[in-house]
């Protein structure tokens, strides 16, 4: 058992993804406790620049499991070399991101190793006895559950995008890199035919750190654009989201629902416009740090849950606020 | 085709949510059970590919307490063909890990061509036993798929997986494989009053744990890998405030707490 405790560096478009630098500065400090080698796994081709910066954010040393093969992710594939790796070094930890990947990688990864895996959790840390013993949410959020992998080990969890703050970066501070070949992975019986690109080229809701959401007042899909140009105002990392009632409405596409049945977020700011508040919606976005709601009926439930809130007509309190907020950033 | 479909019976998504004194679990009284949302649209896709190509079944897995049975029949009553629950005691307080297990060992023999599940439960919200499943049967994943198009000779699936920014990948996978749906697969069908009729005499199958062919050490509590250690409820946020005055000059204010309270823009 090699004292190591490993993170998941996913890539996009040859840019590493922030949760790789919040993976790396939530981990650091474990690994200080276990006196462990904090490592960065990578897969790919050609990342030996990209992997650079990640010395800085706490990585004492970069594995880039290197082959062509490896340049498209694919869950059967990278869940091979993943697995074949942790193997052969046999790290006491693999934490990953709950990403899209991660989400689709990391438990077959458990599988293929016979360990447990704590999935989209929202703390990390070690307990009494050195164990990783992360807490995670059920039930849409309304129960929490500490849970630990007392016996098998890589102990793995995947963390939710936003948990972990991203420490500053250490100019000068560099990690050992090693680049492994590694075979081609074989018999996948899976091949990834395309990338259908979505529609809005924006971060994702999921790892957005501002939101701004309609709900059924809006009325209709055009009157969205109130909410984008309010996310333009606030600038990069910023998106825009939905309520179960306005996509069933038809008045926005099912990937910008959030909700129970929709995608969960965890952004800094969370606006909610028109959207009254319903169980389900709140377990979507329920620990987003600021809540801010926007609502005509001073009884919608979303203000229990808001830290501010305005009691107003959404199409006139939007506007104001974005000019409020270019008025601030023009002042930067 | 055989098709196979992996369903959970879980609480209600309005269902009050109470822990236990001794924080080893929720207060399962009073809870309202269905089928989980998310198998719902692998129920009905499963009953749409039977549409499709005759001489298909659709059987309905279920593993969970004697309550489940209840859920079994829902799928059936929607046209399911037959259905299995895996029960026992000994099974009781599975991780993934030790549930994909089990669904496993029960899944192998069956040879279904084509697996469908919820992409996740949502009591558990892990998300992991549809690609365990697929480990340990040697079978390949799609997950999150919102659309599904098998191919007329049976070999293979088109499966559209949803991922960040509104983007899909496109997966071809060899049949047999696991696929697991997302929100938007489809719109899942109420069962009909002579379905819920009809679902009464077809066949089903209950498999304790002499039957699974596995150990008690591999099942249940002991066979789980993550080992749970308390339930706790979460932070009740603290009341928050309204702001006052004009809804414009509300808006204003709002923006100079966001940068001076908050320090978020």
């Amino acid at each position: 058992m090699a004292n190591e405790v490993w993170i998941y560096a996913e890539h996009k478009d040859g840019k590493l993804k922030k949760s790789a630098l919040e993976l790396l500065s939530g981990a650091r400090p474990i690994a200080n406790d276990l006196g462990a080698q904090l490592v960065a796994i990578t897969l790919g081709s050609g990342l030996e620049t990209m992997v650079k910066e990640l010395g800085g954010y706490g990585a004492d040393k970069v594995i880039i499991a290197d082959n062509d093969a490896l340049k498209s992710y694919l869950a059967v594939s990278y869940a091979q070399v993943i697995a074949n790796l942790a193997q052969q070094y046999q790290p006491v930890i693999l934490l990953g991101p709950a990403s899209a990947q991660g989400k689709d990688l990391f438990p077959r990864v458990a599988a293929k190793l016979g360990t447990g895996l704590a999935s989209d959790c929202i703390k990390i840390q070690l307990d009494g006895q050195k164990l990783l013993s992360p807490v995670r949410p059920m039930y849409a959020g309304k129960a929490l559950v500490e849970a630990n992998i007392p016996e098998a080990k890589p102990q793995m969890a995947t963390v939710r995008p936003n948990v972990l703050a991203v420490a500053p970066k250490q100019e000068g501070k560099q990690a050992q890199i090693e680049k492994v070949s590694v075979e081609a992975p074989k018999d996948l019986k899976t091949v990834l035919k395309e990338i259908v690109k979505g529609a809005k080229e924006t971060v994702d809701l999921t790892e957005a750190t501002i939101i701004i959401s309609g709900g059924r007042a809006m009325k209709a899909a055009d009157n969205y654009k109130i909410l984008w140009d309010l996310a333009e105002a606030f600038g990069s990392g910023t998106t825009v989201g939905a309520s179960r009632a306005a996509v069933d409405s038809g008045f926005a596409p099912i990937d910008m629902q959030v909700g129970q049945t929709g995608k969960v977020v965890n952004p800094t700011l969370y606006i909610a416009c028109g959207i009254s508040g319903a169980i389900q919606h709140l377990a979507g976005m329920r620990t987003s740090k600021f809540i801010v709601a926007v609502n005509k009926d001073a009884d919608a439930p979303i203000f229990q849950k808001a830290d501010y809130g305005i009691v107003g007509d959404l199409f006139k309190v939007v506007p104001v606020l974005t000019e409020e907020v270019k008025k601030l950033k023009a002042q930067e | 085709m055989k098709i196979g479909v992996l369903m959970k019976q879980v609480p209600d998504t309005e269902a009050k949510i109470r822990i236990k004194d001794d924080a080893s679990g929720i207060v399962v009284d009073g809870i309202k059970w269905v089928m989980n949302p998310y198998d719902e649209y692998a129920v009905e896709e499963a009953l749409r590919i039977k549409e499709k190509k005759a001489g298909s079944t659709v059987t309905i897995i279920s593993m969970g307490p004697k309550r489940s049975v209840e859920t079994i029949r829902t799928g059936l009553a929607m046209g399911a063909d037959s259905g299995i629950l895996i029960d026992d005691p000994a099974l009781e307080g599975a991780d993934c890990y030790a549930t994909a297990k089990a669904l496993a060992k029960v899944l192998e023999p069956e040879k279904f061509e084509l697996i469908l599940c919820g992409k996740q439960a949502i009591d558990d919200d892990s998300a992991q036993v549809p690609q365990m499943v697929a480990e340990f049967l040697g079978m390949p994943q799609a997950m999150v798929i919102d659309k599904l198009v098998v191919s007329d000779d049976g070999k293979k699936a088109t499966c559209y997986r949803r991922i960040e920014g509104g983007a899909k990948e496109v997966l071809e996978v060899d049949l047999p494989a696991i696929v697991a749906a997302e929100k938007g697969l489809n719109e899942p069908r109420y069962a009909s009053l002579p379905g819920i009729m009809k679902a009464k005499s077809k066949p089903f199958k209950e498999i304790n744990l002499g039957a699974l062919g596995l150990k008690a050490e591999e099942v249940g509590a002991k066979g789980a890998k993550l080992k749970v250690k308390k339930y706790s409820l979460p932070a009740e946020k603290a009341p928050g405030k309204i702001i006052p005055g004009e809804p414009e000059d509300a808006a204003r204010a709002l923006v100079k707490m966001l940068r001076e309270e908050a320090k978020v823009v």
